[in-house]
């Protein structure tokens, strides 16, 4: 039960830091790729969609269940009612008691959990392959049963907010990166965290989950995705079997909402305990729309490869190693989503610079690409890591039912996968050049800066590190 | 009915595993020891190195030095002659960086208490693959640690120092180890002192040491056949050099028990509470594993995520685990919660411990528990990474090559009074390590 945030930031090790330049983990399969994947596609009488992905390497599947309902559909007063929602997903049905569900999945042998993001809910279980049948059963049962007790809606409320103090309130870099959506965005709903605002959290109510689950929560508005050991027909039928007579409901209609040009550098500050200062800038940048027609998108995606998407890429090299400004550095771009999108950039700067020298050595980077463009070598070079990246996907089942699901649910078929892939292959150094010359304008750019509080005096003991050891 | 599933899947899970997981053995001339799985599905391939190069060799007053060592292996590669009479030509480290990049390999590695590792992924394709074998076995073994470059990751590891001791959750894990392990390797905390008194000397005597052929642990799996996988293993360890044997570690003792609270001005409070328990070896292995699903590992079924957060809403996340490792690692019980309830879920779970303590798993609890873990094995090794990582502590731990085709009968044969016998030897309650950072009215 966790709130997904897209990568925008890669906290990861070095090692993971690849996967990063996919979105890609989110977008492709070459044609030689094809002959070790199948993928098969069905709609039910109801609406609901399901996409099977068969892997027989082991006998075992993922189940999950995609609704189209994330935090870009709330209204403000109620922000954080999808993810609490999804909590209250486990508190119960017409058959089940709380808790019940998770109990019946780890009987099974499963695991089992659920995420929130922007702009979608999902639920999952991994099991062993013939346990599918029965966590499609529940999974049908509380698409359509699920019973709202208000006496377990106050205990979980209790729950939510102590997730909102340990991953945002008491995190410096959670509390910056709210402050930066709620800046960047005006009108957009994107302004406001998946966990929501503590205020409506505390002022929700058991009716507002339950609305919720009525509006949303239908196999007309869901992507069920089951990938691993299995045959596609033969989860057609379970599939027919336990959604089939869910009825479809009448989804409402969400106004635009669409944000105001942005005419004008903002800026924000948070001051919070920490040790160094921390800086985050964003552009806004177009988003995927048309898989034929936009360009920028996929030359965006490997502007911020050519930046941040290697160990020697621009960022790391320059401003970490060898002019020494920063501790670590970031660049971010996702282009798939239902909303307004960002291209970030971000770092820490060293003990002996500063925000203020970060920020100008950061811009002077894309810069120095706007005037004098990439080299072929530099773009093949990230290019190799997206390609190698689709055959280390598929070491995933799990990771593969995601990059299906994230992809559908923010409006593109999985079925476009390869041809993005073939898209961003074909990006010239050109065409990076020239989203760094068209989009990195002040006006379109918001800037949040952490101004790290001293901690009260520390007692008089060796101070310590975490992370290396441990 | 259940029990029918259950009879099914243990018979193929075991097939499965059989099949599947064929760990091939053998220990080069070099007394490097190899763990391989050849697994043709996908053309990829996953190797690990690991040495007992981990912190719990740190020289007492230079703790941090094995994290050092092993984050600089590309920082730079010198120029080196070997024994066959050929000589490699230095690299820089945007020249490794680039190498690696090309060939599209993804590099890990890292230190934990007592491993050092380095680690890569690669497509299996003849060329990318001996490329990376090939920097990844010079970089291992002939790291040049230019000194500008160690004065440059010195000041990003105490950056990073001071940064975790603003972190609630830092702090009390720094406290819990340094409590539960006193002056034992386990419980030395890289400082900001200790970091800053570490010389490039230092870092090329531990690599020279503790980076050697006859303790290297390989572990492979992917699209190669044995032979190649020999040919690989010793490309990876023919430049290293033989190692003397290394002191024994002093033995862990049993803590007295002891609690301690810390300020801070995060708006819940960090409690840890466990203590020294569990070494690989252990023959209450699998007994504590178990018994540990129902107490506080089984996610959202565990008796401590029921009666911490889905009873009384206390915290998100409430669990327990037991880490094992070369000597005793810890058992730890974890939660957050918001302050002013600190003790309040203190209390439960000291009692949900205590109670689990003196009476064991119910019988269905044990069914339960045993339902899921057996039930749910299969999903243990269904993919390279889950399986690379078992046979490399399999290697390194000198675990029995049965030990996965076993697990399940390791399991179903536990009864509640086994994991309660085990339980009581392990857990004595009155020597736990409590901390709690963030605690009111706390001294900071």
């Amino acid at each position: 039960m966790v709130i997904l945030r897209k990568n925008l930031f890669k906290h990861l090790p070095r090692s993971l830091a690849m996967l990063q330049i996919a979105l890609l983990w989110a977008l492709f399969t070459p044609a030689w790729a094809l002959a070790a994947t199948d993928t098969h596609e069905f709609r039910l009488a109801n609406g609901l969609k399901l996409i099977v992905k068969e892997d027989h390497r082991a006998p075992t599947v993922v189940n999950m269940v995609w609704y189209r309902a994330g935090s870009v559909d709330e209204l403000s007063g109620t922000t954080g009612v999808a993810h609490v929602l999804e909590h209250m997903m486990f508190k119960g049905t017409k058959k089940l008691k709380p808790g019940e569900f998770s109990k019946r999945v780890a009987e099974l042998g499963g695991r089992d959990n659920a995420f929130t993001s922007k702009d979608y809910t999902a639920y999952h279980q991994q099991v062993e392959r013939s346990r599918l049948e029965q966590v499609m059963a529940l999974e049908a049962d509380r698409m359509q049963n699920l019973n709202m007790d208000p006496a377990e809606f106050a205990k979980e409320i209790k729950v939510v907010m102590e997730e909102r103090r340990l991953r945002t309130e008491d995190k410096p870099l959670s509390l910056l990166r709210e402050a930066l959506y709620a800046t960047a965005f005006v009108a957009s709903p994107y302004r406001h965290p998946v966990v929501g605002w503590m205020d409506d959290l505390q002022n929700m109510t058991a009716a507002d989950a339950l609305a919720w689950y009525q509006r949303w929560y239908a196999p007309n508005n869901a992507v069920v995705v089951i990938a691993g050991d299995v045959d596609p027909q033969q989860v057609l039928k379970l599939a027919e079997k336990h959604f089939g007579a869910i009825p479809p409901k009448t989804l409402p209609k969400t106004k635009p909402q669409q944000e105001p040009i942005q005419n004008g550098i903002r800026r924000v500050n948070v001051k919070a305990p920490a040790e160094n200062p921390f800086l985050m800038m964003a552009y806004k940048v177009p988003r995927l729309l048309d898989i034929e027609k936009d360009d920028d998108p996929y030359a965006l995606e490997l502007l911020a490869a050519v930046l941040d998407g290697y160990d020697n890429a621009r960022l790391p090299a320059k401003l970490v190693r060898t002019d020494r400004i920063a501790n670590s550095v970031d660049a971010g771009y996702d282009g798939i989503g239902r909303g307004p999108t960002l291209f970030m950039l971000a770092g820490a700067p060293t003990k002996d610079s500063s925000i203020e020298k970060l920020e100008a050595a950061l811009r002077a980077e894309i810069v120095r690409i706007a005037q004098d463009g990439v080299s072929e070598k530099e773009l093949k070079r990230v290019k190799a890591q997206v390609i190698a990246g689709q055959i280390y996907k598929r070491d995933s089942v799990f990771g593969q039912a995601m990059e299906i699901g994230s992809v559908e649910l923010s409006g593109i078929s999985h079925k476009q996968i390869d041809r993005m892939i073939e898209r961003l292959s074909s990006i010239t150094p050109q065409q990076v050049q020239a989203v760094a010359q068209k989009y990195f304008s002040d006006d379109q750019l918001t800037v949040a800066t952490l101004t790290p509080l001293p901690l009260p005096a520390q007692p008089e003991r060796a101070p310590e590190v975490q992370g290396l050891r441990h | 009915m259940l029990k029918k599933f259950f009879i099914v899947l243990l018979l193929t899970t075991s097939s499965f595993a059989q099949a599947a997981l064929k760990i091939q053995h053998w220990v080069l001339d070099n007394g490097a020891r190899v763990y391989f799985v050849e697994n043709r599905t996908i053309p990829m391939l996953d190797v690990n190195l690991d040495f007992d190069a981990g912190s719990r060799r740190d020289p007492a007053n230079k703790a941090g030095l094995a994290s050092l060592t092993n984050g600089m292996f590309a920082r730079g590669i010198a120029k080196a002659a070997l024994p066959d009479g050929g000589v490699e030509p230095a690299m820089s480290e945007a020249d490794i960086s680039d190498a690696i990049a090309d060939t599209a390999a993804q590099r890990g590695g890292g230190v934990s208490a007592d491993r050092g590792s380095v680690s890569i992924r690669t497509l299996s394709s003849l060329v990318e693959r001996e490329q990376s074998i090939k920097l990844l076995a010079r970089l291992l073994a002939h790291p040049s640690f230019p000194q500008d470059l160690f004065e440059r990751d010195k000041a990003r590891t105490i950056a990073s120092i001071r940064e975790a001791l603003t972190r609630p959750d830092a702090i009390a894990s720094k406290a819990f180890w340094r409590l539960n392990y006193g002056t034992h390797p386990y419980g030395a905390e890289a400082t900001v002192e200790s970091v800053q008194a570490t010389t490039r000397e230092d870092l090329v005597r531990f690599h020279r040491e503790h980076y050697v052929a006859n303790r290297a642990v390989v572990a492979m799996i992917g699209d190669i056949t044995r032979a190649e996988a020999d040919e690989i293993a010793k490309e990876l360890t023919r430049r290293l050099p033989q190692g003397a044997a290394l002191p024994e570690l002093p033995k862990v003792a049993a803590p007295a028990g002891a609690e301690q609270r810390i300020a801070h001005p995060a708006s819940q409070a960090h409690i840890l509470f466990g203590l020294p328990t569990l070494a690989r070896s252990d023959p209450d292995f699998f007994a504590l594993t178990v018994g540990n699903y129902v107490l506080g590992g089984g996610g959202f079924v565990s008796r401590l995520t029921r009666e911490v957060r889905e009873k009384r809403g206390l915290a998100y996340s409430a669990y327990s685990y037991f880490n094992p490792m070369a000597q005793p690692g810890p058992y730890m019980a974890g939660l957050q919660t918001r302050k002013d309830q600190a003790d309040d879920a203190l209390k439960v779970m000291r009692e949900t411990i205590d109670s689990y303590v003196c009476n064991g798993p119910t019988e269905e609890e044990l069914r339960a528990a045993k339902d899921n873990l057996i039930g749910g094995f299969a999903l243990r090794i269904d993919n390279n990474r889950k399986i690379l990582d078992h046979i490399a502590n399999i290697g390194f731990y000198e675990m029995p090559l049965d030990y996965l085709d076993t697990w399940t009968q390791q399991v179903a044969k536990l009864s509640a009074a086994d994991i309660r016998a085990a339980f009581q030897r392990k857990l004595v309650m009155d020597r736990m390590i409590t901390v709690v950072v963030g605690a009111e009215g706390a001294k900071p």
